[in-house]
Parts: C-alpha cells; sequence; structure tokens
C-alpha cells in the first residue's frame, strides 16, 4: 500500500472494466423479471401463498440492492475499511424493521381486542360510491388534505 | 488495492489513508448513509402502519393501469418499466464513471446524455402515473380505493404512497440536475484540466442510490 495518495492518481484503478457491470445489469433485469412472474402467476393462480412470496420477494430485494451496491457502487472493490463503515451502521434496519413491525402488529391486535367497535367498523363494507370521481366536494374534504 | 494489502496493516497510526478514498468520495458515503435512514424510516413507518392497520388496498388493483391502453388490467408492467428505465440508466452512469476512468471525455459525455434522458424518462413515467392516480380521485388525504376485503381503506395508503413516491421523485429529479451539472463541467472540459473524473464518480454514487431506493420502493409498494 502506498502511502496517502488517494485523490487524483487516476493511475491506480486500472481494474475499472464493463464486463462485470453488463453482467450486474443482467441480473438486476432477472430478479426483476423473475419478481414479476411470480407475482404474475400468483394472480391467475394463487398458488404461491403471499407470505410465502413476501419472504421471497425480500430476499429478491436484498439481492438487487447488493449488487447495486457491490457492483455499481463499487463498494466491494473498496478497501474493507470503507465496506465496514458503510455496513456495520447498516444492521441497524434488522432491528429497525423487526421491532417497528412487531409493536404496529401489537398495537393492532390490542387495539381489535379492546375496541370492539373499531374492529365492527373495519369489517363493514365500504359505501357503493366508491372509486367515483367526486373528490372535490367538501364532504370527502379530511383535514389535513393538501390542496 | 485491496489484495496487495498485508496482514496485519496498522491503519490508524498514521501515515496511511485508512479508506483510500478521495474525501469528497467518503462524505457522499456519509451523506447517503443518512439518506438511507431517512428513506428507511418512511418506509418502516409505512410498514409499521400498514402491520397496524386492519384492512389494505391490493396494489395489483390500485396501480393496472398502462399508458394509452383504456382501461385494462395490467397490475405490474408499468412500474417494471419504470425500474426497468431506472436499471438501464444507472448502467450507462457506471459506463461513464468507467470512461471517466479512462479519461475519455467524449465518451464520458456520450453516456451522461443517456444517463439525463434515462432520468427525464422515470419522471416522466412518474408524472403520469400520479396523474392517473390523482384523475381517479387519489391524493393526499383522499382514497378512493377500498381494502382488498371490500371494507372501506383509511387514507394512510395514498399519503404514504404519494409522500414516499414524491420525496423518491425529488431524489430523481435533484440526480438529474446533478447530472446536467456534471455534463456541463464535462463539456467545458473542467475535469480533463483538474486531470480526474472524481465528481462524475461522486455523481453516480448518487444516482445509483436513487436506483437503490427504488428498488425498496418497487417492493414495499407495488410487491408486498
Amino acid at each position: 500500500m502506498e502511502n496517502i495518495q488517494t485523490a487524483g492518481s487516476q493511475h491506480h484503478e486500472p481494474e475499472f472494466n464493463t464486463k462485470p457491470i453488463w453482467r450486474t445489469f443482467w441480473i438486476l433485469l432477472g430478479i426483476t423479471l423473475v419478481e414479476l412472474v411470480l407475482a404474475t402467476i400468483h394472480l391467475k393462480t394463487g398458488f404461491p401463498p403471499k407470505f410465502v412470496l413476501n419472504g421471497v420477494y425480500l430476499i429478491l430485494t436484498c439481492a438487487k440492492a447488493f449488487y447495486i451496491i457491490a457492483e455499481f457502487m463499487h463498494l466491494r472493490h473498496e478497501l474493507k475499511n470503507l465496506i465496514m463503515t458503510v455496513a456495520i451502521p447498516a444492521t441497524l434496519f434488522i432491528w429497525f424493521i423487526i421491532s417497528f413491525l412487531y409493536e404496529g402488529n401489537s398495537y393492532k391486535e390490542l387495539r381489535n381486542r379492546y375496541d370492539r367497535h373499531h374492529l365492527e367498523m373495519s369489517k363493514e363494507k365500504a359505501p357503493a360510491a366508491e372509486g367515483e370521481h367526486e373528490g372535490h366536494e367538501p364532504a370527502a374534504k379530511k383535514p389535513g388534505a393538501a390542496e | 488495492m485491496a489484495h496487495s494489502v498485508p496482514a496485519g496493516q496498522k491503519w490508524w497510526s498514521g501515515g496511511k489513508s485508512p479508506f483510500n478514498v478521495e474525501y469528497g468520495k467518503l462524505m457522499m458515503w456519509y451523506f447517503l448513509m443518512s439518506d438511507a435512514f431517512t428513506f428507511g424510516a418512511f418506509l418502516i413507518s409505512y410498514g409499521s402502519i400498514r402491520f397496524a392497520t386492519n384492512g389494505w388496498p391490493d396494489p395489483n388493483e390500485v396501480f393496472r393501469a398502462f399508458p394509452l391502453m383504456g382501461e385494462t388490467h395490467l397490475p405490474l408492467v408499468f412500474v417494471s418499466l419504470m425500474t426497468f428505465i431506472l436499471i438501464m440508466s444507472s448502467v450507462t452512469m457506471v459506463l461513464a464513471v468507467a470512461a471517466g476512468h479512462q479519461n475519455d471525455r467524449k465518451k464520458v459525455t456520450f453516456y451522461m446524455i443517456l444517463t439525463i434522458i434515462g432520468g427525464f424518462m422515470f419522471l416522466g413515467c412518474q408524472a403520469w402515473e400520479w396523474t392517473h392516480l390523482h384523475s381517479e380521485g387519489a391524493w393526499w388525504g383522499k382514497n378512493p380505493f377500498v381494502n382488498a376485503d371490500g371494507s372501506a381503506a383509511t387514507t394512510n395508503f395514498t399519503n404514504f404512497f404519494f409522500t414516499i413516491t414524491g420525496f423518491h421523485g425529488f431524489h430523481v429529479f435533484s440526480g438529474v440536475i446533478i447530472n446536467i451539472i456534471m455534463l456541463i463541467k464535462n463539456l467545458r472540459g473542467d475535469f480533463d484540466k483538474r486531470g480526474h473524473y472524481l465528481m462524475i464518480e461522486k455523481a453516480g454514487l448518487y444516482w445509483h442510490f436513487v436506483d437503490l431506493v427504488w428498488v425498496f420502493v418497487f417492493t414495499c409498494f407495488y410487491l408486498l
């Protein structure tokens, strides 16, 4: 390793070739198409149950994210120090996702258990006029609506 | 570079650059980290609210339209096209960065123009989608769509959709502006004078980040 010599020294990165870029492109395109096909099969036949499919989607999404960060953003070819300074804080997301989704679910269940009125209301069918173009009537306006 | 590092290298005792990247590029990485947490907070609060709500609209019923196709039922087709456009413009951006490494100014110009066109195409698609949803009566605080089981939905669905895709679209827009500035600087020969194309690389990092966020938005809103 040379001493401090980073900016402006364009000679030390000859390995930036375009072949892995196109390979990454095909991988990303392929994953997106697989997601599209799985979703279409699910809509037509309902075969892979939705919760299985959601797990598959999450894995495929993480795979896409990995390829974008590693190849397009070139992080894989940086020093380990730089990789870790990005990767370690990102692991906080694992905790965020688990705890916040758990909290949301727990709120729903407690509310359904203790607020029966809410549960009844949320089972009621929507009025038939939904989906029509009456969005500009004052009746449809809610507090906090934009415009 | 990474392969030539001897084992047990003392990075932090001075004399070496522990990250071996230019200051601005490192700061771009840290900015993107903070931005990732902003988007993460948006998407996680969306997930949290969705888990806390009894019913939720079926995305395949809401996002089923395609331009110039009238009243068709084509779920996911249009967003897949948007995803393809963004991935494609990400590819041209890396090619511009690679051309910058070879100090090839003409090629950088060519690929930057392609990237900017891709960005505008994505923004156009998003403008169409927003216009279409708005014409169906969806907006902040207004949700014409019912839940998958037919019960009345809350406005959280549209609020989160417009806020998050809007925030992402704003990032795409500023990315396009940054890319245009880089293109102008490249046409003026600023990077040749400087002797390196690191600015293209930093703009590229931002652009790929926008693509990265879209991957998650795509999954959270259209697939799950």
